[in-house]
């Protein structure tokens, strides 16, 4: 890979600039009527460069990434599968770029026909009666949907349930988002087989109950055996089920969601529904919900009347739980997951779950026999699975970190590492159903590999990366010598 | 099948070494009675062929009409560099950069875009993105309850000059912790917020004020006399700004005597498509001394084990992966592609462009209202200075008019009746540098006949 490439700032020289890019009309005048007080006193200090300087330094930046289009890139829980361009491209056709968010339905109608079909298959996919595609990321769906549990129970009176129960194993956002709902956090354990300890819930359930968030497969990639118990438990206890949608790509066209008893869930659609991640965003994280959950889902919601479609009004919506974004949320990235849908089809919708689990489960057992211990030996995968390396850790001194650095040096993208916080020393890993056969046979050679050099000579895994632009940084120098904004002076 | 690789025989090799008999086996801890039959809901699959004619059928349908709507996202020219780079599968099939050593493009160009957005706010750190101008704020309220530890009220002032979805967006996402947001009036002559409405006030715990800057009308508020009054009495500033805007404005970080706390933003202007309201970006800064309240990811330069100058992930310890229940925010996935077309767009318009681009932009704009208030029956609803849109009241209700012109292929800009009903027929416009002289006629022209023709009727 390129090594360092310079910050843009060191190719800025005073006068320089991609004068092609600026308008040549300024008006006349044009700032007399801007009171001096209000006015900035110098220019921004931004970049002056070429356009020619602009495009290689970028483009050098981006070649010190790995990615989709370039590395396999297992990283459980995150379903790491290929973006088809044609998403891209027809999500990129200029009317789509152009249009004004708060341009009229008339302008509207390609636009919203898309929206609608898209509400109306992700209905059909989760297994659930209402849609709203506004909120931006996971976490921000996370938010809606136990922000609707919470009014659902006010609206009924019962101002008591604040309590949201996750288990110990769940993501960091579910008891983030129940935070920020104002919500307290319970946590349960699961018990040695990777399932609910339904005892613990039991006990947990009860009159302040608001809700539980589940994902389902967990996460540990095991399928939640006792949902039917749990929905029944936490319904029984005037509780309900929030469906966490990361890990739906395991079971798209197989088992729906809404069947299995939760009332409302969030899809990452960049993950099932294969947008891309973008260096960490834009996602978009459109809810779900049953019947009685629906008349709080946030707005703008996509309908149709006769061959017209339209927003929702606030005031057909009265019990929404409100607006989440200044606009429609992300709907670039909507238009992209239905045109993925689209040309999945029904039958590509079920090829998904399949084909990932597929994956999965073969990935799993090569692991295992060469030498690498499942951390749920007993149990099916689902798209994704958790090996331990407890043992080489003893034995060797060699951690799932440094087989993680390791795995950069030959070209493969890292799993998720110490991710469950409940299985030592774990890789999390999803190859998704996009990959084929040969490529996870040659993650096999590699994992190999650096399991027979932690046995040969353990220092190359413990100092690796060796290839990469740097070497392993130090993170406690950067939280505590911040250095956040470049500087001239800035000398380390 | 679209997009899997797997022949018939890999298949089978694959489940034989799994020991299974078939895919469906791989299912059998899932009980049979939640398994679904079939996706009726679900069309058949179309081939990229077939789902390009239909896109390209729905664009066409949408148009290309000549906008002169603003509100908060703004047409802007976008130079072709930027997304032919942020399109690039480095960039755009990339996750977030948890493994710094792989992901040192992403990083990088994270720190350029903190860099670029602290100096063009004139605060001391940014974030690397929040979803849009309205969660930013949002968070940025939510932020200064944890920031000023002398107040306890959890109060916070929204003027009504905010934009209406953000202050609807602030009150869904932190009402929830006990916020309270109370608005201030403007008024309906300047159509700016009056320090003077501040007085009731006078000796209350309020935590932070929010100032939008241009605001909602486009009008300018005396943001220094606005910051100096909520600092004499403890009470936090959070500026909503205008990217565009800070390369004529004073930006946040001189605001009043001690500037801004808090400054956030729409960065959809810099370089990113309207697309029908997103993906967009927010941008989040603060001063150093508050960067561990702040929520979102942040970038770091720091040594790697030779010496050797690199960038990660800092102060991970404010984040729900880490520190779960007692997290500044639970946002995970932000918009970093955005941030990625920012930061491109930014450094091909530097200090020069931009500030050529304000300048347009506010020219046209003013030549734009100049002309529509020749029309009988329009005139300018508030007096004073104004960047890049402006508010026109007229003698009629505006949507039949806006109706006419879009009829004529025109959108002429938000009907503020919805929001603002106490202003009568009020109508929010917005030209950028994008619109030359004769789109301003063809909007006048269009203007007048669609009045006349309301008139007649």
């Amino acid at each position: 890979m390129p090594t360092r490439e310079k910050v843009i700032f060191e190719y800025s020289q005073p006068g320089r600039g991609a004068s092609d890019q600026w308008p040549h009309y300024v008006g006349v005048a044009p700032l007399a009527d801007l009171p001096a007080k209000l006015r900035r006193s110098a220019a921004p200090e931004l970049p002056e460069v070429g356009e020619l300087e602009a495009v290689r330094h970028f483009t050098r930046l981006s070649q010190l990434n790995f990615s989709i289009d370039t590395h396999f890139y297992p990283l459980g829980s995150c379903t790491m599968k290929y973006n088809p361009r044609a998403c891209n491209q027809y999500a990129m056709l200029p009317q789509f770029l152009a249009r004004h968010p708060l341009a009229p339905e008339s302008h509207g109608q390609g636009f919203l026909a898309c929206m609608y079909e898209l509400q109306e298959m992700l209905k059909e996919v989760t297994g659930m009666q209402g849609v709203a595609l506004s909120p931006m990321a996971g976490a921000h769906g996370e938010f809606a949907g136990v922000a609707m549990i919470r009014a659902y129970h006010r609206a009924r009176g019962d101002l008591k349930r604040n309590e949201i129960i996750v288990p110990e194993a769940a993501h960091g956002t579910n008891p983030a988002t129940a935070t920020m709902c104002g919500c307290v956090v319970r946590e349960i354990p699961v018990n040695a087989a990777g399932d609910v300890d339904l005892a613990a819930l039991k006990a947990a359930v009860g009159p302040n109950t608001a809700g539980i968030m589940l994902t389902n497969p967990s996460t540990l990639g095991v399928f939640e055996r006792g949902i039917e118990e749990v929905a029944r438990v936490v319904h029984d206890a005037g509780g309900l089920l929030y469906y966490d949608g990361a890990n739906l790509n395991a079971i798209l066209g197989k088992v729906r969601p809404g069947d299995m008893g939760f009332d409302c869930l969030h899809m990452n659609l960049h993950k099932t529904f294969s947008t891309p991640h973008g260096g960490g965003g834009p996602g978009a994280g459109a809810v779900g919900v049953a019947a009685r959950l629906a008349p709080f889902l946030p707005l703008p919601v996509v309908d149709r009347e006769g061959e017209r479609y339209r927003w929702l009004t606030e005031s057909e919506m009265p019990q929404s739980i409100g607006r989440l974004s200044a606009f429609m949320g992300n709907a670039g990235v909507l238009l992209r997951a239905y045109i993925y849908m689209r040309l999945l089809g029904r039958d590509g919708m079920r090829a998904v779950g399949e084909y990932a689990t597929l994956n999965a489960n073969y990935l799993l057992k090569r692991l295992r026999d060469a030498g690498f211990e499942a951390a749920y030996p007993e149990r099916r995968a689902g798209h994704e699975f958790i090996v331990t390396l407890r043992r080489q850790a003893r034995e060797f001194n060699v951690t799932a970190m440094d087989f993680a650095k390791r795995l950069l040096d030959l070209g493969f993208h890292a799993p998720t590492t110490y991710f469950p916080l409940i299985v030592p020393e774990c890789l999390l890993i999803e190859p998704t159903e996009t990959e084929s056969r040969e490529m996870l046979d040659a993650f096999v050679a590699a994992m190999s590999q650096i399991l027979e050099e932690a046995r040969q000579e353990p220092e190359r895994v413990r100092s690796a990366p060796h290839t990469m632009p740097v070497r392993r940084l130090d993170d406690v120098r950067a939280a505590r010598h911040l250095d956040l904004t470049w500087t001239p002076t800035t000398q380390h | 099948m679209a997009f899997i690789p797997h022949t018939e025989a890999d298949v089978a090799a694959m489940l034989a070494a799994i020991g299974a008999r078939s895919i469906e086996d791989l299912f059998a801890e899932i009980p049979p009675s939640l398994r679904v039959s079939s996706l009726a809901g679900v069309p058949e699959e179309l081939n990229e062929m077939e789902i390009g004619r239909l896109m390209s059928e729905r664009a066409a349908q949408d148009g290309t009409p000549l906008s002169f709507l603003g509100a908060g996202a703004y047409e802007h020219h976008i130079p072709a560099a930027v997304w032919a780079i942020t399109t690039r599968g480095e960039f755009y099939s990339a996750y977030t950069p948890y493994q710094a050593e792989a992901s040192q493009g992403t990083l990088q160009t994270t720190y350029e875009f903190q860099t670029m957005i602290a100096r063009l706010t004139g605060m001391e750190v940014a974030n690397a993105s929040m979803y849009d101008g309205a969660s930013a704020t949002a968070e940025a309220a939510l932020m200064a309850v944890r920031a000023n530890r002398k107040s306890k009220s959890a109060r916070i002032l929204v003027p009504t000059t905010l934009h209406p979805h953000y202050r609807r967006v602030a009150v869904a996402m932190a009402s929830n912790q006990g916020l309270r947001f109370e608005e201030l009036p403007y008024c309906t002559v300047e159509g700016v917020t009056l320090p003077a409405s501040l007085g009731k006030y006078a000796g209350e715990d309020v935590t932070a004020l929010l100032i939008q800057q241009p605001n909602f009308f486009g009008r300018l508020e005396d943001v220094d006399a606005l910051t100096d009054w909520a600092h004499e009495r403890g009470t936090l500033v959070i500026a909503v700004v205008n990217p565009t805007s800070l390369a004529l404005l004073k930006p946040p970080g001189g605001w009043g005597s001690r500037g801004a706390d808090i400054a956030v933003g729409e960065g959809q202007p810099l370089g990113v498509p309207l697309s029908s309201g997103g993906p967009y970006f927010g941008f989040m800064t603060t001063r150093m001394e508050y960067v561990r309240q702040m929520p979102g990811r942040i970038v770091g330069r720091t040594l790697d084990t030779t010496g050797r100058e690199g960038f990660t992930l800092t102060l991970q310890a404010r984040e729900q992966h880490i520190r779960r229940a007692k997290a500044t925010s639970n946002i995970c996935t932000n918009q970093g592609l955005l941030m990625t077309a920012a930061t491109i767009y930014l450094s091909l318009m530097g200090p020069q462009g931009l500030t050529r681009t304000a300048a347009a932009s506010h020219a046209r704009s003013r030549e734009l209202v100049a002309a529509l208030v020749r029309t009988p029956g329009v005139r300018l609803a508030f007096s004073g200075p104004c960047f890049h849109e402006a508010v026109l009241l007229l003698d009629r209700p505006v949507a039949p008019v806006l109706k006419a012109l879009a009829a004529r292929g025109i959108l002429g800009g938000l009907d503020l009746a919805p929001y603002y009903p106490e202003l009568g027929p009020a109508l929010l416009v917005c030209a950028t540098e994008t619109k030359t002289a004769a789109d301003l006629e063809r909007y006048r022209a269009s203007l007048s006949e669609a009045m006349q023709a309301a008139r007649a009727a």
